[in-house]
């Protein structure tokens, strides 16, 4: 755990990305099986590991200690596994050295071997056992709330610089592998054979886009290129070999359960890369329906047959990974479309269809074709390199994403809330609003939340005008000025906009962020309402 | 006799009427005593001051020679008489040359204790517990969550980030007073031999450390018309920490910030200073050693000045010990 807890501390604190690639090839390399597996689930988010109440820690620490110096301690550091890993007090018990902590292997090991009475007992034990900086990564792990600036995608890159292979070959073995990754390490270190996967009905890494960002295209020949649609659904796996039929979202959750409709309907062998959607495929005739349509069916478990005549979902192919059990990502992108066109040409026609391309000579010609999509449901253009293989994570080059540009409205900062992390002494989530006609007359009217977009500087600016506005509190929430002549205007972009029943405002905004701040702007001359609606009907309309 | 009427907070800090003095006054006053050298507690401006051999050196050392009227140096143990009132000093085990101050009349005692710390420091005279009826203590890491580790062990973690990064130049911010010299002493007592750079802020200090018996190896002034970038590459630079935002950090190949500090214990604190590699290690006491320290003494009294009074008070009101902040202002955590 020792080693565990050091480096958590560090990557904290590390804010260059080599620093951290540094740092966690070291832990890698220096830490001995099956520890460092655990460590690295942790770390990739993969690890299973029995889960903790915030209150029976609270609990655990006032079996020792007096409630008031608990408070005073808690308020002062502001976190509350950070606060007990300080003030446990194991100082009545013999200190162990580093050496005979308990290893993260046996605390997970230990943890997820409890039953639900035998909790509390064995986490006080562990506290008494471990020092501070392995109680407090310990409460992190238990409570799930490690957050420390590691990706997946970063620890993953370690082990490639720690071994020399290539990380493209690392992510695609990632899910056929579980905790703690024994044969990886053993294959990084030449100690043994590229681990088999043992079925291709896993989940695959999915291969990611890019944003087009000014000057990208034109150093590229479009005839090198093919283009889609990117339809605003979300993007699935589908895997289905000897019997096994899955359904993943892109970050690998299985979400098979609340797909009866598309699972079942699958016909074929293989693992097959595509957009989730509901409405009705291109080869039935009936139109695809939105995103806010598809979110009825989202986050379930289980589904009635009632959602499923109401919202009945499908999948839009794009991409062929293995075709029955043989692996074809190394094909083009053209040669595995070609294969996916056969599969999807012999499944049921409700509930797949094929992707189609987009026909364009020219990056001016494509992007008049993305401005004004012949579908709402469309959210710009993918553009593929017709020869690019089937690689997971996010090149640069291969695929580009070309979104229509995001919506944007003026509206008024309301009120400010605290951040978390780097941010608690910061004003930094900030509820905004336009102006609507109520019974009262005209009034702002909060539409949504914001907490990015803005760089370090602009922070200090909207912190300062927080605390020098403040006109109520309540709790951890700052009320602040908002008045048609005096307030604080924001330039808040977003990617889409849906109808809300439980805003007040009835709309919903999709990842909101502060594009700008608008000093030149007085509140009255703010956004109203009515320009969201309008939003909102022209996207259904 | 109240212990009020011997000694009591005011705007200027702690007075005592009959022997017409103040405990480290943050305004000049007629005669002042002062416990140590860091800026909050010694001040310049005051008629007539008592104060450690070593610790009115270093008020020279960073006032000039006029700075103050008329001085009179303490020796440890040694009785004085001031107006009828009885003064002793005693080691405090902060910085060198730092002090407690026993005042002494009708036979009740109290004891001012100044910045303390329990903690070994070969830099300076340990800590003297002094029986008295009223203890003064400072609460700057007065809460449970203060648990300041070993010191070598924290050095260890400078050292090991050497290796792990040996093309880096570690910037070690610690105050020029004390937790420098401390700091290049443990970096020493751990083994490492290399040439330490100091900031030219710490020169004048160190040196006088140096001239008082310790020793703190080969140090040489970190400037860069000397030599060039490529000599500090994986060397250990010591500097006030206020230097590592200036443009004085730019010479420097990809400095990683280090930071002495007790305040290094809580993250939040280290990640708001852009500071890489927290090194915990104060000169003040922690939580613990507050409290042991609190019932070795045995006190009938304590009064909690600078730092987080209300917790330290509470433990007192839970142990049955009468306790009362002072509420004195004027004291920053420069110390630490």
């Amino acid at each position: 755990m020792k080693a565990f807890a050091t480096l958590l501390d560090r990557l904290v604190l590390t804010p260059s990305r080599n620093g951290k690639l540094t740092l966690l090839a070291d832990y890698f390399r220096d830490t001995p099986d099956p520890d460092r597996g655990y460590g690295l689930a942790a770390l990739a988010g993969g690890l299973d590991l029995k889960s903790v109440k915030p209150a029976m820690l609270r609990d655990l620490v006032l079996e020792r200690m007096d409630e008031v110096l608990f408070r005073y301690s808690y308020d002062y550091i502001g976190d509350l596994a950070e606060t007990i890993s300080l003030v446990w007090d194991g100082g009545a018990k013999d200190v162990i050295d580093d050496d005979h902590q308990p290893r993260l292997s046996e605390v997970v090991t230990k943890m997820n071997s409890l039953g639900r009475t035998e909790v509390r007992s064995a986490v006080r034990d562990l506290l008494d056992k471990l020092d501070t900086s392995s109680r407090f990564a310990f409460l992190k792990l238990v409570t799930g709330a490690l957050r420390i600036g590691v990706s997946a995608r970063l620890a993953k890159q370690a082990l490639s610089d720690m071994s020399g292979k290539d990380v493209t070959e690392i992510e695609t073995l990632w899910h056929g592998l579980t905790p703690p990754y024994e044969p990886l390490f053993a294959w990084l270190e030449g100690r043994a054979d590229k681990p088999v996967l043992a079925t291709p009905a896993i989940f695959h890494s999915v291969m990611l886009a890019n944003p087009v960002e000014p000057g990208d295209l034109e150093k590229l020949d479009p005839a090198d290129y093919a283009a889609e649609w990117k339809w605003d659904g979300i993007r699935v796996q589908m895997s289905s070999y000897g019997g096994t039929k899955k359904l993943y979202s892109r970050s690998g959750d299985d979400i098979t359960g609340a797909f009866p409709d598309v699972v079942g309907s699958i016909n074929f062998e293989g693992v097959i890369d595509g957009e989730l959607l509901v409405g009705g495929t291109a080869r039935s005739n009936n139109p695809t329906r939105t995103f806010s349509d598809l979110q009825q069916r989202l986050n379930r478990k289980t589904v009635t047959g009632k959602m499923l005549d109401e919202y009945p979902a499908f999948v839009r192919a794009y991409d062929l990974l293995f075709e029955s059990d043989l692996d074809i990502r190394a094909e083009t992108f053209f040669e595995r479309r070609r294969r996916l066109g056969d599969v999807i040409e012999r499944a049921p026609h409700d509930r797949f269809d094929l992707s189609q391309l987009v026909p364009f000579a020219t990056w001016d010609e494509l992007d008049r074709i993305r401005i004004s999509p012949p579908d709402p449901v469309i959210e710009g253009v993918m553009i593929k390199r017709k020869d690019s293989p089937y690689q997971a994570g996010r090149l640069k080059g291969p695929w580009f994403k070309w979104k229509r540009d995001p919506y944007n409205i003026d509206a008024v900062m309301l009120y400010a809330q605290r951040g978390h992390g780097k941010r608690s002494s910061y004003y930094s989530d900030f509820t905004f609003g336009v102006w609507a006609e109520t019974p009262d007359g005209e009034e702002l009217v909060p539409v949504g939340k914001a907490y990015f977009g803005f760089t370090d500087a602009e922070l200090e600016v909207l912190d300062k005008f927080v605390r020098d506005n403040t006109v109520d509190r309540f709790g951890p929430v700052r009320a602040v000025r908002a008045e048609r002549d005096f307030g604080f205007v924001l330039e808040v972009a977003f990617e889409g906009i849906n109808r809300s029943t439980r805003h007040k405002s009835g709309v919903a905004m999709r990842f909101p962020r502060i594009a700008r701040l608008r000093y030149d702007k007085l509140p009255r001359d703010a956004d109203r309402l009515s320009t969201l609606t309008a939003m909102l009907d022209a996207k259904t309309g | 006799m109240k212990p009020e009427a011997l000694l009591h907070p005011t705007p200027a800090g702690l007075f005592c009427p009959i022997g017409g003095f103040h405990v480290d006054p943050v305004r000049p006053v007629e005669r002042a005593l002062i416990t140590h050298g860091h800026s909050d507690h010694a001040r310049v401006g005051h008629a007539k001051v008592l104060a450690t051999r070593q610790t009115l050196d270093i008020m020279r050392l960073r006032y000039g020679e006029d700075f103050c009227g008329e001085e009179q140096a303490a020796a440890f143990g040694e009785e004085i008489d001031v107006e009828g009132v009885r003064l002793s000093f005693h080691p405090a085990g902060h910085v060198l040359g730092s002090a407690q101050v026993a005042i002494e009349k009708d036979g009740l005692r109290i004891v001012v204790s100044g910045d303390y710390k329990r903690g070994v420091d070969p830099t300076c005279a340990p800590f003297e517990p002094v029986a008295c009826d009223v203890f003064i203590t400072e609460a700057t890491f007065g809460l449970p969550v203060f648990h300041h580790p070993d010191p070598r062990q924290e050095i260890d973690k400078l050292l090991t980030s050497l290796k792990q990064f040996p093309e880096r130049s570690h910037l070690v911010g610690a105050y020029a007073l004390g937790k420098a010299q401390r700091v290049i002493r443990l970096i020493r007592d751990c083994g490492y031999h290399e040439p330490i750079y100091i900031h030219g802020a710490l020169a004048k200090l160190c040196d006088y450390y140096a001239a008082q018996g310790i020793d703190l190896g080969d140090i040489r002034p970190a400037t860069i018309e000397k030599s060039s970038p490529d000599a500090f590459k994986g060397a250990v630079i010591v500097g006030p920490p206020s230097a590592f935002q200036d443009r004085w950090a730019r010479r420097f190949n990809e400095p990683l910030i280090a930071f002495a500090s007790g305040w290094m214990m809580v993250r939040q604190r280290a990640k708001q200073g852009g500071v890489e590699l927290p090194l915990v290690i104060s000169d003040h006491c922690d939580w613990p050693e507050l409290l042991s320290t609190i019932e070795e003494i045995g006190p009938s009294e304590v009064w909690v000045t600078h730092g987080r009074e209300e917790a330290l008070v509470r433990w007192c009101e839970l142990k049955n010990i009468p306790a009362r902040p002072l509420h004195l202002v004027g004291y920053e955590d420069e110390g630490d």
